[in-house]
């Protein structure tokens, strides 16, 4: 593997992670219980698509062959696809969508930390411009977690339900392969397992607050960063997004 | 009812403006929240600078019924109103 091919197959994992949680997070729109957190939700969604334009754009720079973000984004089936496990889940309740929201803006917040100093300037720059997003995504859902974990008896059990069926797919974010070896050593990237520890403090720090037990399991499910497996959820989520493009090649407005 | 959140009034300090300008209503459940909602309502397209939030039950308001004994005397108070200067023209628009 080139590094340039591990540059795309990393760029595809940033951009994939945005783009299958900025939709999974924009299905709440117009239904969020309260009118204020359905515009917040759907401006952390626009935020997330944002990002994914400008990860994808780079990817198929980087790539070559004449793919842009929009042909990545909606031309690409289920095995060709990035992102962690995390974000292709289902939303399920409020809950569920706010706990999964701070795992993984809790890991993407210290990610874009270290990909602000990346030896590949296109990156940084692009690491820059999310992290002042991603910090605001994190405050916000740390709040909502603390503030439904540590609230009445029925928002703390949907949250302490929310974390132990969440919790399987945070280990994925800090497994490495050849790409991350590779991304590693041009200093254009961390080696995941090193951000465990700091993730570890603050999430921990976070869900003491909120009063919520992190599971005693160091279970993890794989094959979402690698595109070796996903879950059953993508197909289905990829059938909605990408039907456009398909019913209609080249449509736009 | 009980279970609603509280009203706050929001006040956004505009990119160009001196004072800030009541822009609306939310619901919150505490003071922060409500910041961060007023951010996401009311600052999408970069309207601000800066975030009051209030607690609607907080603002003491005058009574619209009032408004003649309050306001109306003033009506017929001209002199209250600096018009009877005579103002340079190099002073331009006050």
């Amino acid at each position: 593997m080139t590094r340039d091919e591990a540059l795309f197959e990393y760029l595809l994992r940033l951009g994939d992670n945005t783009l299958i949680l900025g939709h999974r997070v924009s299905e709440w729109c117009g239904h969020a219980p309260v009118l204020e957190e359905d515009i917040a939700l759907a401006n952390t969604a626009l935020d997330l698509i944002g990002q994914t334009q400008l990860w994808l754009g780079l990817a198929g720079e980087v790539e070559g062959k004449g793919r842009d973000a929009d042909t990545l984004a909606f031309l690409r089936d289920a095995w060709d696809f990035r992102n962690l496990l995390l974000v292709e889940v289902p939303n399920g309740d409020f809950g569920r969508t706010l706990m999964r929201q701070f795992l993984f803006d809790a890991f993407h917040s210290i990610l874009l930390g270290k990909l602000m100093k990346s030896s590949e300037p296109r990156v940084a720059e692009i690491a820059e411009k999310a992290s002042k997003e991603v910090s605001y995504h994190l405050e916000r859902s740390a709040d909502t977690v603390v503030g439904l974990g540590d609230g009445t008896g029925e928002s703390h059990a949907r949250m302490q339900a929310a974390l132990d069926y969440l919790w399987p797919y945070v280990g994925e974010m800090f497994t490495g392969d050849e790409v991350d070896a590779e991304m590693a050593d041009a200093g254009i990237a961390p080696d995941p397992a090193s951000l465990r520890e700091e993730y570890d403090a603050l999430v921990g720090k976070v869900l003491a607050e909120a009063t919520l037990e992190i599971p005693d399991s160091q279970f993890a499910h794989k094959g979402g960063k690698t595109g070796s497996m996903h879950t059953e959820h993508l197909g289905h989520l990829l059938t909605q997004m990408q039907w456009l493009q398909r019913a209609y090649p080249g449509a736009s407005w | 009812m009980k279970n609603e959140w509280p009203l706050w009034e929001v006040f956004i300090r505009g990119q160009h403006g001196l004072s800030h300008r009541h822009v609306g209503s939310l619901h919150a459940p505490d003071a922060e929240m409500a910041i961060k909602n007023a951010r996401d309502v009311y600052t999408r397209r970069n309207e601000g600078v800066s975030i009051w939030v209030v607690k609607a039950a907080d603002i003491a308001a005058s009574s619209p019924s009032d408004k003649g004994p309050l306001y109306e005397p003033s009506q017929s108070k001209v002199y209250r109103h600096p018009t009877f200067f005579d103002i340079p023209e190099d002073v331009g628009a006050m």
